[in-house]
């Protein structure tokens, strides 16, 4: 088995990233286009959106990050490169990961960059700026793991847009409550430590399983 | 003679039913098997099962080289240009041969390496699939019918490069409808037959 095929997928996953430019970049135009509209519809007054910020920054994340899950898999499966990772010569557990990494940097890392621009737009209070980041550090790599679960389930679906958001909104449920609540807290000028200690207990159980889980959903769909 | 593929009474099932009837399939080193048969008795289902893409319902299979498999979907990622797509099999695989650009002029396909795989017809897509057998060789090629699409020239070329595998001790099988490779030992023939329908226990 060879290592080194996970560094030229990377490589070559970013540059298709690339090369789609636009619908790359779409979760972050997502975002931003919730950040900028729910103020506009709920009225811009400070207080109520220093409230409501952590929770709107985190579903907006959470939803940006369903845009990409169809492209996930689905280009490999229909032309055929997927099945090419079954060869016997290749780390099919080693390939999968690599594949929810790229999935993250292109979709989970720019919602952390842009995160001081989105919470400055909110009025979230400065203490909860540093938790914010953190918990989106932790957090999007386990929304880009379940959804690559649910996007890898419903490869043989025809289109399974559907099918995949139901599989996933149960599953990032706890992420989205744990989460919020770390901002919440350190907003109110309490320890986040409790929330981000069991938001960082989901990602090391989905870092665990869900790829071993990913690579059987996927097999069964090869076939 | 080393053997490279042995396969014992494999047979897979889908929905429960033999797609064929359990086969046996043996590969050494300079040796090439035609698979033949009518359209669904799963010949694409056996070279599938030979490179380890399924699992074998029932039977076994040892390999005991890495396999290559060239299929109808052409394992190319249609917005990268061919070198691009060549460069990437060549690392992906692990065993690097000839460079991308003697691939492509090898298979034909000279001053298209800035292309999109997107641009190239039909033809130029299989010979692009052909010069990715070449950038990371693997003794066990399994061809799932390599002269669809191809003009004369392109048939020939397969055959080149089939023979040229050969003598340097890799094994081939190819499924075929149009015409049988032309080489200088005559390949062995494989027939799939469909499974009959089993009675209901």
């Amino acid at each position: 088995m060879s290592l080194r095929a996970l560094p030229a997928l990377l490589l070559r996953d970013l540059r298709l990233a690339v090369r789609h430019g636009g619908e790359s970049l779409m979760p972050l135009f997502f975002l931003f286009a919730v950040l900028i509209l729910v103020p506009l519809g709920v009225g811009p007054g400070p207080n109520l959106l220093a409230t409501i910020a952590p929770g709107m920054i985190w579903v907006a994340a959470l939803l940006a990050s369903l845009l990409a899950l169809e492209n996930l898999f689905r280009p490999d499966f229909e032309d055929g490169t997927l099945e090419q990772w079954w060869l016997g010569h290749l780390p099919v557990t080693g390939l999968v990961m690599t594949r929810l990494l790229s999935h993250w940097l292109i979709t989970g890392l720019p919602v952390i960059l842009f995160a001081p621009l989105a919470a400055q737009m909110l009025y979230l209070p400065d203490q909860a700026l540093g938790v914010l980041m953190l918990s989106l550090l932790i957090g999007t790599p386990i929304l880009s793991l379940i959804g690559g679960l649910a996007a890898a389930l419903t490869l043989g679906t025809n289109r399974g847009s559907v099918l995949l958001s139901i599989l996933v909104f149960p599953l990032v449920v706890p992420v989205l409550i744990f989460a919020t609540g770390a901002v919440a807290a350190a907003a109110d000028g309490f320890s986040p430590r409790a929330h981000l200690g069991l938001l960082a207990a989901l990602l090391v159980l989905a870092l665990t399983l869900v790829p071993l889980a990913v690579t059987a959903a996927l097999r069964l769909n090869i076939e | 003679m080393s053997l490279l593929l042995e396969a014992r009474d494999v047979t897979f099932r889908r929905q429960g039913d033999r797609v064929f009837k359990p086969l046996d399939v043996e590969l050494a080193a300079g040796n090439a098997v035609v698979v033949l048969g009518p359209n669904g008795c799963g010949k694409t289902t056996l070279l599938r099962l030979l490179a380890g893409i399924l699992q074998p319902a029932e039977g076994a299979i040892s390999r005991h080289a890495a396999t290559a498999f060239l299929g109808h979907a052409s394992a190319l990622k249609a917005e990268l240009t061919c070198r691009e797509n060549l460069e990437f099999l060549r690392a992906f695989h692990g065993t690097p041969g000839i460079s991308a650009s003697r691939a492509l002029s090898r298979t034909g396909l000279t001053g298209l390496g800035l292309r999109p795989a997107r641009a190239l017809s039909a033809g130029q897509k299989r010979r692009l699939g052909l010069a990715s057998l070449l950038v990371s060789p693997r003794p066990i090629w399994l061809l799932d019918e390599p002269y669809a699409s191809l003009d004369d020239a392109g048939g020939e070329l397969v055959d080149e490069l089939l023979a040229e595998h050969l003598a340097e001790g890799g094994a081939v099988a190819l499924s075929t409808h149009q015409r049988k490779p032309k080489l200088a030992s005559p390949a062995g023939e494989l027939w799939v037959q469909r499974a009959p329908l089993e009675e209901p226990a």
